[in-house]
């Protein structure tokens, strides 16, 4: 069975938007739920949040962005192009129920895996304030959608050109300070996490991340996604993705990340001397 | 002439110096007439020992005969009858402990190559396009059989036969279980398992890859929409130690290690996009077939130094004679009697050694292997740039975890009565899901075992 592409589309430079037919993965979706895909037989078996849902239509949609091989190749398809595996839904959905006010925060393409967790909130009666943030206007993913379902949307900009000038903690310690916060969500790169948490600790506000650590199988098989959470080994694959942001050691997570960086050079050199 | 007894006939093999750069078959397998002096080696024994210890009771004896006498198709048939994959088995079942080991002329020199012997027959039919002929009544009641590992297969395969509709639910992208992602091709080549697993199909097995029963479907609702259900989902879940420095960059599972190479074919990156990273010199936990496997892929990628650390002795290693054999020709190095207490990083969170005790063998323990007790104070350490513990698996928490309806022990192991029958009628269980971890051919046999079970529960409403 092959995984046809039903839409794709560029949101910038380095974002875009790809649509697949997935029934039975549509069908079983939860907000904060991902998958794994292989483009083809000798492709790498990458993991991708899945940002919107059509169960009706049997259909799924990712946003991602191009950081390296498998990315940059899966920007050039287009739709109606075939995908060799797919499988999913993957890991356990986010704990949804009536918090109060939520506040959930965004980096980088991590905005768009906000959108079905903000989604939900809302239709279980919180009060969500979102912070989304990237490093330019130009590099802004979903605004649009995540704005039309949140109460309250903040938009800042490392450069300033858009928005808040400055990084998304900010107006979280704002936030933080000026009103009673019952939970904070926090999705986007380790660092973003990493500094999110730190934020949110002195205020005891309960603050959840999603790790985005390599994962090969996504079955709990390998062992390449494991975490220490207060000392304990877990699997981001079938413990998480979530995890109690206060009890994840970022830097040595980030460490984790970087374990295949020379290799991941080599095989976009050989793939761009490919495509040439 | 015919050599009854004698010595057996040489395997030939790959040299040492080619074949530790590629991941091609270390033995040739045998050819026609070398295969024919082997069987012929074979005394007849009355009560023939081989096949009492052979887990599926091959007609080993039959098999030999008709080898002996050329024919191979009837000999590839007889074989057949009791085990659905020879050329599998034939190369990965630890034979010195089974049929071989029990063979009289094991006593005074090595016993009949019986796996080897099994391998050619299998080998053959497959280059000739051999298959067993056989008429499939159907029947309407539909079984779902969850992993597709030798327990899948074969408990799949006599469903089949017993005129099932069979589906199978694979989680990975690719069937075959440890024999598709843990086996090195230089131990089981990839064609053969694929040739085994295409055999599945053509008889209309109806094989459902990327799907996880109780993540994408649920248990339950497989419960509602098939007659009976086998569980074969293995042990995969690896097992760390649980020392200092298992975060370090440069530290891996056996089974990672090994899914990045076999699975994902790292061996071939950047052809193959999923990459490894493997340094100079490699230490693997653990000396059992994982380990032995881990190792010499590690040599295979270029390792200078690849390095066994083992609680106990080679003497005590649970890997099948031949692999160790083969593993020390190619130079892996034996560290015996040590234990890792702690794992050495730098400062870019890189592993750069280990910290090891020395061992001391006690009392026989449970197993029947020595005891190692560790000596005070004698600490010391190597240097290591890549980890690989092979340390043992156990099932796959996600499966258990969203079936709680299903009984288990405290270590996930399935529980079943003397029919594989588990605590819930019409679902049965086999391999390495009841035994927490044993050989293809037990799950081999438990999966034929449990298709029988299932045949009786569904045409007489038997189980309970
Ligand atoms: C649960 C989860 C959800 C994710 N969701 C999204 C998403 O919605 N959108 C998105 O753009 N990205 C997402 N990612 C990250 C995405 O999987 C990686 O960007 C992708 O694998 C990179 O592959 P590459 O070959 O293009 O880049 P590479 O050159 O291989 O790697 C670039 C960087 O990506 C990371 N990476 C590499 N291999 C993997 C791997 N097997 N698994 C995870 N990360 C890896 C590493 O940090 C690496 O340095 C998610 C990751 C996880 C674990
Ligand atoms: C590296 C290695 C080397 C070995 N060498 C030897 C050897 O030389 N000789 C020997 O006899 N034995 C050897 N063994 C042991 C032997 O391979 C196993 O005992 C045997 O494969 C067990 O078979 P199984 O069918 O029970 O499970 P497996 O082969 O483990 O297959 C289980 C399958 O089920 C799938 N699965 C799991 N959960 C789910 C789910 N929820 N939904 C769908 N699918 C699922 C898995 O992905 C897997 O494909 C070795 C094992 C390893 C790891
Ligand atoms: S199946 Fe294994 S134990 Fe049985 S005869 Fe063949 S090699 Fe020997
Ligand atoms: S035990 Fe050895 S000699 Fe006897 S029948 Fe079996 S293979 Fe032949
Ligand atoms: S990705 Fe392999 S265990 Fe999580």
């Amino acid at each position: 069975m092959k995984y046809k592409i039903t839409r794709k589309e560029a949101l910038n430079l380095e974002d875009f938007l790809v649509e697949v037919e997935a029934p039975l993965v549509a069908k079983k979706f939860k907000p904060g739920q991902f998958l794994i895909l292989r483009i083809h037989e000798k492709g790498e078996r990458i993991p991708l949040t899945i940002t919107d849902c059509d169960p009706k239509k049997g259909l799924v949609s990712m946003i991602i962005k191009a950081v390296g091989k498998t990315t940059s190749e899966l920007s050039k398809l287009d739709k109606g192009d075939l995908l060799t595996d797919i499988v999913g839904p993957l890991g356990n959905p986010s704990k949804i129920e009536k918090f109060g006010t939520v506040v959930c925060v965004g980096g980088g393409t991590g905005i768009a895996c906000l959108y079905p967790i903000v989604k939900a909130l809302k239709a279980h009666g919180n009060h969500v304030v979102t912070i989304i943030g990237a490093r330019s206007k130009d590099k802004l993913v979903w605004e649009d959608e995540i704005k039309e379902i949140c109460d309250e949307l903040i938009v800042t900009t490392d450069d300033g050109s858009y928005g808040y000038k400055g990084v998304v903690t900010k107006p979280l310690e704002k936030i933080l300070k000026s009103k009673a916060v019952d939970k904070v969500i926090a999705i986007g790169p380790m660092i973003m996490m990493k500094f999110v948490a730190k934020t949110t600790e002195p205020h005891g506000v309960k603050t959840v991340v999603s790790l985005n650590t390599i994962m090969i199988d996504g079955t709990g098989m390998c062992g390449g996604c494991r975490v220490f959470i207060d000392g304990k080994m877990k699997f981001t694959c079938i413990d998480g993705p979530e995890f109690d942001g206060h009890k994840v050691n970022f830097d040595e997570l980030m460490n984790r990340l970087s374990m295949f960086k020379g290799k991941e050079k080599q095989a976009m050199k050989h793939y761009e001397r490919g495509t040439k | 002439m015919v050599d009854i007894g004698g010595t057996r006939v040489t395997m030939r093999e790959q040299p040492v110096r080619e074949r530790i750069k590629n991941f091609h078959s270390v033995p040739f397998g045998y050819d026609e007439k070398e295969v024919v002096a082997e069987a012929q080696r074979c005394i007849m024994c009355m009560h023939a020992p081989c096949e009492i210890y052979c887990p599926v009771r091959l007609k080993i004896k039959a098999m030999i005969r008709k080898i002996a006498e050329r024919k191979f198709k009837e000999a590839f048939l007889i074989a057949k009858e009791d085990n659905p994959i020879p050329a599998i088995t034939g190369r990965v079942c630890p034979q010195e402990d089974q049929c071989e080991g029990v063979c009289p002329l094991a006593e005074t020199e090595n016993g009949v190559n019986i796996g080897k012997l099994e391998a050619f027959i299998a080998d053959w039919a497959m280059k000739k396009g051999i298959t067993e002929e056989f008429y499939i009544e159907e029947r309407t009641e539909k079984v779902a059989v969850i992993g597709s590992g030798p327990a899948g297969i074969s408990c799949a395969v006599d469903l089949r036969k017993f005129g099932y509709q069979v589906t199978m639910f694979e989680a990975l992208h690719e069937a075959g279980g440890v024999l598709q992602y843990g086996i090195p091709a230089f131990r089981l080549p990839k064609d053969i398992v694929d040739y085994e697993l295409s055999y599945l199909k053509k008889i209309g097995v109806d094989i459902q890859l990327n799907n996880i029963i109780g993540q994408n479907i649920r248990f339950s609702e497989l419960r509602e929409n098939f007659d009976a259900i086998f569980i074969g989902t293995g042990a995969g879940a690896p097992l760390f130690i649980g020392i200092e420095g298992e975060e370090l960059n440069g530290v891996y599972s056996a089974n990672e290690f090994l899914i990045r190479v076999n699975l994902m074919k790292a061996y071939d990156f950047p052809e193959h996009d999923t990459p490894i990273v493997c340094g100079d010199e490699v230490g693997v936990i653990g000396a059992g077939n994982v380990a032995m496997d881990a190792a010499r892929c590690a040599l295979r990628l270029n390792a200078k130094k690849v390095y066994i650390l083992y609680r106990r002795t080679k003497r005590e290693s649970p890997a099948r004679d031949e692999e160790v054999q083969h593993a020390l020709e190619e130079g892996i190095i034996f560290k015996e009697l040590i234990s890792p207490t702690r794992m050495l990083g730098n400062e870019k969170g890189w592993v750069t050694g280990i910290e090891l005790a020395k061992m001391r063998l006690g009392e026989l323990d449970k197993s029947g292997r020595p005891r190692p007790i560790k000596i005070e104070d004698s600490e010391f350490t190597m240097k290591l740039d890549t980890v690989v513990e092979a340390l043992g698996s156990r099932p796959n928490r996600l499966f258990l975890d969203q079936s709680p309806e299903l009984e288990r022990n405290k270590w996930g192991v399935l529980v079943v009565d003397e029919n594989l029958n588990t605590n819930i009628r019409g679902v049965f269980a086999g391999g390495d899901a009841i035994s927490g971890g044993a050989t293809v051919i037990l799950a081999l046999g438990e999966g034929r075992k449990a298709a029988k079970s299932i045949h009786k529960y569904l045409s007489k409403g038997d189980g309970k």
